[in-house]
């Protein structure tokens, strides 16, 4: 019985994702504009903390409205955002581990290599 | 019944979604309230989130620990197009395009179910041809690193060696996967044509459009760390 409900969803079934048109288009200008602002990131050659900072913050933006509207997340159960968002908590921890390992090999290829 | 099990628990959600997770869990039904090949899907992605991440956290861990300069993006990837002289064009033209692509996969998903089986068609081929496009930008960008600019995965006359390394294997993973993209979609648009779906509903290609808006995500990141740092 259950095996049936999957493979014959109902046409008036919810997890049917039914939106205007008009939203699409509104978030696809959206990341356009977001592309466009960070392609003049690099065009005008903003440097340092500056540049770093609208480069995460564009890529946020864009990383957010492609997740949350083309691939209808916000319209998913919290259920399904938690099986998502969690897990990725490990990368940040790798990622945190990973950057102060370069660090340490940094310094000691300086001290190896440039101060006998 | 399960639908109305389903509709009961929709009411109930909207006063906390912390309810809407433990009625999710606690109760005898399954967990993930949607058809089982987009919660396959979606936990494919996930795993495939870290395969990119790894590719990318190495990239960061070679591009901090290196004591030879690291090559400015801006000026390998620039072109020179009519006499004028663009920093990274080529990439942000492909950024263009696949956002595009990503815009027309959404309205494909959108059109199938309405039902308007000749849009969908029509939107994924185009979906699938500006993929094809993209694919082609990137081995036209390949051919002149590798030909013009002499940078191979081992070796690079322009500073750090870790740059053709990262280089390759990053946008080499991520084009593979826009090349099975471009033939997912070709299929599933052949498949929809052909009213495989008729009956069983138009979910595979919100699956399909799951998959390809991903493929557009992780250039997002591509393009901010790689291109853009």
């Amino acid at each position: 019985m259950m095996k049936q409900h999957i493979a014959t969803p109902s046409a008036t079934s919810h997890v049917q994702q039914q939106h205007p048109i008009s939203m699409y288009l509104k978030v696809w200008l959206l990341l356009f504009v977001l592309s466009a602002c960070s392609y003049m990131v690099d065009y005008f050659e903003f440097q340092g903390m500056l540049r770093w900072t609208l480069i995460l913050a564009f890529m946020f933006l864009k990383a957010g409205l492609i997740i949350m509207f083309f691939m209808h997340l916000a319209w998913e159960r919290m259920a399904v955002k938690l099986l998502l968002f969690l897990p990725p908590i490990a990368i940040l921890i790798f990622i945190v581990l990973m950057s102060s390992e370069a660090d340490y090999v940094f310094i000691s290829r300086m001290l190896s290599f440039f101060n006998p | 019944m399960p639908n109305n099990q389903h509709q009961e628990h929709t009411e109930a959600d909207k006063s906390s979604s912390w309810q809407s997770v433990k009625n999710d869990w606690g109760a005898d039904k399954q967990a993930f309230d949607m058809p089982w090949g987009k919660l396959m899907m979606w936990i494919f992605l996930l795993s495939d989130t870290f395969i990119f991440s790894i590719f990318l956290i190495s990239y960061m861990n070679v591009r901090m620990s290196v004591t030879v300069p690291w090559p400015n993006p801006s000026e390998v990837f620039a072109l020179t197009i009519a006499g004028h002289h663009i920093p990274l064009v080529l990439i942000a033209i492909m950024t263009f395009i696949l956002i595009t692509s990503s815009g027309t996969m959404a309205m494909a998903v959108n059109y199938a179910y309405q039902g308007n089986k000749k849009k969908t068609v029509y939107l994924m081929v185009t979906t699938a041809l500006l993929g094809a496009s993209f694919i082609g930008m990137q081995a036209f960008e390949w051919t002149k690193l590798i030909v013009e600019e002499g940078i191979r995965p081992w070796d690079n006359p322009m500073g750090a060696n870790q740059f053709g390394a990262a280089f390759f294997m990053i946008t080499g993973f991520h084009g593979l996967h826009v090349s099975a993209g471009v033939i997912y979609l070709a299929l599933i648009a052949k498949r929809v044509n052909q009213g495989k779906y008729d009956n069983k509903g138009y979910q595979i290609v919100e699956i399909t459009g799951l998959y390809w808006h991903f493929v557009d995500l992780v250039w997002v990141f591509i393009f901010a760390f790689f291109y853009l740092w």
